[in-house]
């Protein structure tokens, strides 16, 4: 049995643990608040541009737009959204696993943002066009931007046919779904079936052509994608960390109350012994 | 039909939804100039390019700078979705003002390793900021 100054080392160290989990539980739950209010108001835009494009494609039937055109698939990229930090479960393993699940299939490229995802397709030797660290806790549109410029650009210029982006969807606090969704070439079909709600369409004017509204409107909808893949993306990873943490704090609080019971045990151990010693010494069995 | 007088403006950022209320004309610049809604106006969708965009309601005026985006418009409500929209109150006028003479030393700087033209863009920012702070600030 282990000694009593042992267990009593032990318990200080997972008390200590247990310490730190329990505040870094309390942080990303503060910060998952926030995180939940801005995707919140993210949505809207994303919806809006959504109905645009929708409307547009309804309305003109057969438009032709090289973002729209399927091509025969020779490179394609996919972008990987993980974290910068591991304790958070799951979260990056997940998402990184479902990447490269796509990428070994149609041998993709990358583009990571987050540092786990970046080292995780590295190690598999997956080549990595570009990756993005420091951004994805605190998401900026700016940060979307650059993105879907460099991914725009490579598909404009035929150095892709396709772009996929693999990120989580956040479901609810203790529920998340890695995802992999098709970003480029947009497919018209895919719009076609959402229902447009006026009914007025066919009398829009569109300023300064049907042709350069989509045009504008399209890579307009791959940030806006990007964005809200980043900015879920991030309040999976807190809500997951939250998880990770909240269970961790609680086994931690188990693996004390079992030491505890072996430290106590090891007490009462030593002084019946003690006691045995000492009437065992005083002879009165004599 | 009954004629609405007043139009739902809708502006929409990234990051939020800056404003959702009643007008009874707006003016926004497109790509193609100037345009002003009216209420029961045709539908119509189109590029905007950076300028100030002006909301009237009742007998007053007010003002938000807008950077690019498009907008959509219905015969009872305006959604512009804008990059960037901010009211004049939330104008860091300062930061403007300095990146207004970055870009100007840029542009009259005879480097050609300077992008120009993104320059010229963070320049047209500056001074519509500038503009929309100075005029339209309550």
């Amino acid at each position: 049995m282990a000694s009593m100054r042992d267990i009593k080392r032990r318990i200080k160290s997972v008390n200590s643990t247990q310490q730190i989990t329990k505040a870094m539980n309390l942080v990303a739950s503060s910060k998952l608040t926030r995180a939940r209010n801005r995707l919140l108001d993210t949505r809207p835009f994303f919806n809006e541009t959504r109905s645009v494009i929708a409307e547009l494609i309804n309305s003109s039937g057969s438009i032709s737009n090289p973002f729209l055109e399927k091509r025969d698939v020779k490179n394609c990229i996919v972008i990987l959204i993980t974290g910068d930090r591991g304790l958070c479960g799951g979260y990056n393993v997940n998402i990184s696993k479902l990447a490269m699940n796509y990428a070994e299939k149609g041998k993709a490229k990358a583009v990571t943002i987050g540092s786990k995802g970046r080292d995780y397709l590295k190690r598999r030797n997956v080549e990595i066009i570009k990756s993005f660290t420091g951004i994805s806790e605190n998401p900026k549109y700016s940060d979307a931007q650059e993105i879907s410029k460099l991914v725009i650009d490579m598909f404009t210029k035929g150095e892709t046919d396709e772009v996929y982006i693999a990120y989580t969807e956040f479901k609810s606090t203790i529920s998340h779904e890695p995802k992999l969704v098709k970003l480029l070439p947009a497919d018209a079909d895919d719009f076609k079936t959402e229902k447009d709600k006026d009914g007025v369409s066919a009398l829009t004017i569109y300023e300064p052509s049907e042709e350069a509204v989509l045009e504008y409107v399209i890579p307009k909808y791959v940030n806006t994608v990007i964005f809200g893949a980043m900015v879920e993306s991030a309040v999976c990873e807190l809500g997951a960390r939250m998880t990770a943490m909240d269970s961790a704090t609680d086994n931690a609080a188990d693996m004390i109350d079992t030491l505890n019971l072996l430290y106590n045990r090891a007490r009462q151990g030593a002084i019946t012994q003690e006691i045995t010693e000492i009437v065992s010494g005083s002879g009165i069995y004599d | 039909m009954i004629m609405a007088n007043k139009i739902r403006l809708r502006i929409v950022t990234p990051s939020k939804m800056l404003c959702d209320k009643e007008a009874e004309m707006v003016i926004m610049r497109t790509t193609s100039g100037d345009t002003g809604i009216l209420p029961n106006h045709q539908p119509l969708t189109t590029t905007l390019d950076y300028g100030i965009l002006r909301i009237f309601n009742d007998g007053k005026e007010q003002a938000v700078a807008a950077f690019g985006g498009f907008a959509q418009v219905s015969p009872e409500c305006i959604t512009i979705l804008s990059d960037a929209a901010e009211w004049p109150e939330e104008i860091d006028v300062d930061r403007a003002k300095h990146s207004k003479e970055r870009a100007e030393k840029r542009i009259a700087s005879t480097d050609s390793s300077i992008d120009i033209l993104r320059a010229e863009l963070s320049l047209r920012r500056a001074l519509i900021r500038i503009e929309a702070y100075d005029k339209y600030r309550h």
